[in-house]
């Protein structure tokens, strides 16, 4: 059971991404790269990460794209008509080669570590939302603040580059 | 039962995707959707090691990879913007103000 919804959500997710680079109108892009997320979300809950998975729907289908489809919106862009680069099939053929010998290479290798001190049966006990806390706050507390002043000074980025100009007229003037 | 190497195989699959979108496609948007691709591809693999070694660090890498790239996402589109008000265009090709 846990092999067929793997298959549906893997297939869907490389078939979306493969639209994603593909389509021509930007807008249907963004479409294909929500389909992505949130089949990439439905592997994460295949795999007992159902913080991961709240966070993905939230953050990247809820925040990202909305803000990829407003600047889409706020430009009205052309589509253009030549609007793969020049030499694309100099990059087709190899990349496919590459994909097609990672792929062999993965396949058949055995992936192997230490085992860690979070086995399944103690994540699905008090749930994941409280490992991933009790991690964090410990363990990696660090860069979590790390994370807080990156995303601060990317607000104050955004807010600074994306604010209109002021014209010439009106500096020091009355706006 | 799936095993981890199916998971890694549809990252790596998937991330090969995005760095072919990156490569060849020429309008900026495309682009940095394409790095949001391979950005899902890292993520999968970081939860998809965590689950089968049994570790939470995975996981929690995972979580401040989507951080940044919320941040990415907004500093580059305002990038964006701030280039489509000066020349009409969000071509890469277009975009040679630095270029020596």
């Amino acid at each position: 059971m846990v092999g067929v919804f793997f298959a549906y959500f893997a297939l869907v997710s490389i078939v979306a991404a493969v639209l994603t680079v593909s389509l021509r109108h930007p807008v249907h892009c963004g479409l294909a790269l929500l389909t992505l997320l949130l089949h990439v979300s439905g592997l994460f809950v295949l795999l007992n990460a159902e913080f991961i998975w709240a966070v993905q729907v939230i953050v990247y289908a809820g925040a990202i794209l909305v803000l990829y489809l407003f600047v889409l919106m706020l430009l009205n862009l052309k589509t253009d008509e030549r609007y793969f680069h020049s030499s694309y099939p100099y990059f087709i053929v190899p990349a496919a080669l590459g994909s097609v010998y990672v792929l062999f290479l993965l396949l058949q290798s055995p992936f192997d570590g230490v085992k860690g001190d979070a086995p399944v049966t103690a994540i699905l006990e008090g749930g994941d939302t409280y490992a991933v806390g009790i991690k964090m706050f410990s363990d990696h507390i660090l860069q979590f603040e790390i994370v807080g002043i990156f995303l601060l000074g990317a607000i104050i980025g955004a807010i600074v580059l994306a604010k209109a100009p002021r014209t010439m007229g009106d500096v020091g003037g009355k706006r | 039962m799936v095993p981890l190497s199916a998971y890694v195989a549809v990252s790596a699959v998937l991330f090969m995707t995005g760095l072919l979108g990156v490569l060849i496609r020429r309008n900026f948007i495309i682009v940095l959707m394409s790095v949001e691709i391979m950005m899902n591809a890292a993520n999968i693999n970081l939860v998809a090691f965590s689950h089968y070694l049994e570790s939470m660090s995975g996981q929690l890498v995972a979580l401040f990879n989507i951080a940044i790239a919320a941040g990415e996402a907004a500093i580059g589109l305002a990038i964006i913007v701030v280039v489509f008000r000066g020349k009409i265009s969000t071509n890469v090709d277009e975009m040679n103000l630095l270029k020596w």
